[in-house]
């Protein structure tokens, strides 16, 4: 119980994993909280990867870390951008309301 | 040992009670808060573990870049009258309970793969974190990115370019009725379309028509 290892952090990067999926799944409002639930899902590989990268004394998984960073930054700006795009064309956000892609 | 237990099982309770509140608050501003609480508490997880470089940069990025255009996002959109109900509107809620056993399935599996980890027995051993070996950690960091993976941190600064240019490509627009200046035009005017030089007789004066 007191001694923290690999186990702790891996299933703390699950835990939150899977919290970020929920909010995925089970998100009714706008899409914002989508995006930010993707932020939490690759804020969890952060988690893993870096405590391996600890864990094994390898620096491998610090770097990848770095460009998982660098893309996650890319993705926010890019999907708030698409999303102020559309909110200014239709007006709505509203994860029901959005289905101008219906198949 | 003690306190290293206490505070990741403290940063850990916080950093999960945040992720939930993210996904569970009905307002969406309170869940840009919570997304910065959960940063934070991350970044401290990696600095006490001895990733300080890596926290400090999320602490930078996540809190001081995405987080805040998160909020400005938010401000600019007027979600405030989109915010509301959970689970309402009864006409499309039966993807509600397969998402719930598609993520306690997920869960699960990674558990399942966590419990079946085989560690090597030196590894394990917490002691075995080398805080501080005569090279700080961002040090190491620098040595190696900037040797063996500068091609990909190469590419990574393309991917924010052509983020950056994607960005502001979608959110330029041309509007009406809003007066600017035209740098050519106002260089490129010539001396005679500017200036006319009369012949002005006295006594008489001139008329200029407008």
């Amino acid at each position: 119980m007191t001694d923290i290892g690999l186990g702790h952090y891996l299933t703390l990067g699950a835990v939150i994993f899977t919290i970020g999926v929920i909010g995925i799944f089970l998100n009714r409002k706008n899409i914002i909280v989508i995006l930010m639930s993707i932020e939490l899902i690759l804020l969890a590989v952060n988690i893993n990867l870096v405590s391996f990268s600890i864990y094994l004394n390898d620096l491998s998984g610090q770097i990848f870390t770095l460009f998982i960073l660098t893309v996650a930054a890319a993705e926010a700006a890019i999907g708030l951008a698409i999303i102020v795009v559309y909110y200014r064309n239709s007006g709505t956000i509203r994860v029901e309301e959005i289905d101008k892609l219906k198949g | 040992m003690i306190a290293h237990s206490i505070f990741f099982y403290f940063f850990s309770i916080v950093a999960i009670i945040s992720a939930i509140m993210v996904t569970a608050s009905k307002n969406t501003v309170h869940s840009v808060f919570f997304l910065i609480l959960d940063f934070i508490s991350i970044s401290c997880l990696f600095i006490m573990i001895g990733a300080e470089f890596l926290g400090m940069i999320m602490l930078i990025v996540y809190v001081g870049a995405v987080a805040v255009l998160f909020l400005f996002v938010v401000m600019m959109l007027n979600v405030a009258q989109q915010k509301n109900q959970w689970f309402l509107s009864k006409s499309s809620s039966d993807h509600i309970p397969i998402g719930f056993i598609i993520s306690a399935i997920i869960f699960f599996e990674l558990l399942i793969v966590v419990g079946g980890w085989k560690y090597k027995p030196d590894l394990v051993n917490p002691n075995n974190i080398s805080l501080y070996n005569g090279v700080s950690n961002t040090h190491s960091l620098g040595q190696v990115l900037y040797t063996d993976y500068i091609h990909i941190f190469q590419i990574s600064g393309m991917i924010l370019l052509v983020a950056m240019i994607g960005a502001i490509v979608l959110t330029y627009r041309q509007r009406e009725g809003v007066k600017k200046q035209s740098y050519v035009k106002q260089i490129s005017r010539e001396r005679s379309e500017g200036v006319e030089v009369l012949e002005v007789e006295s006594n008489k004066g001139i008329k200029i028509d407008d």
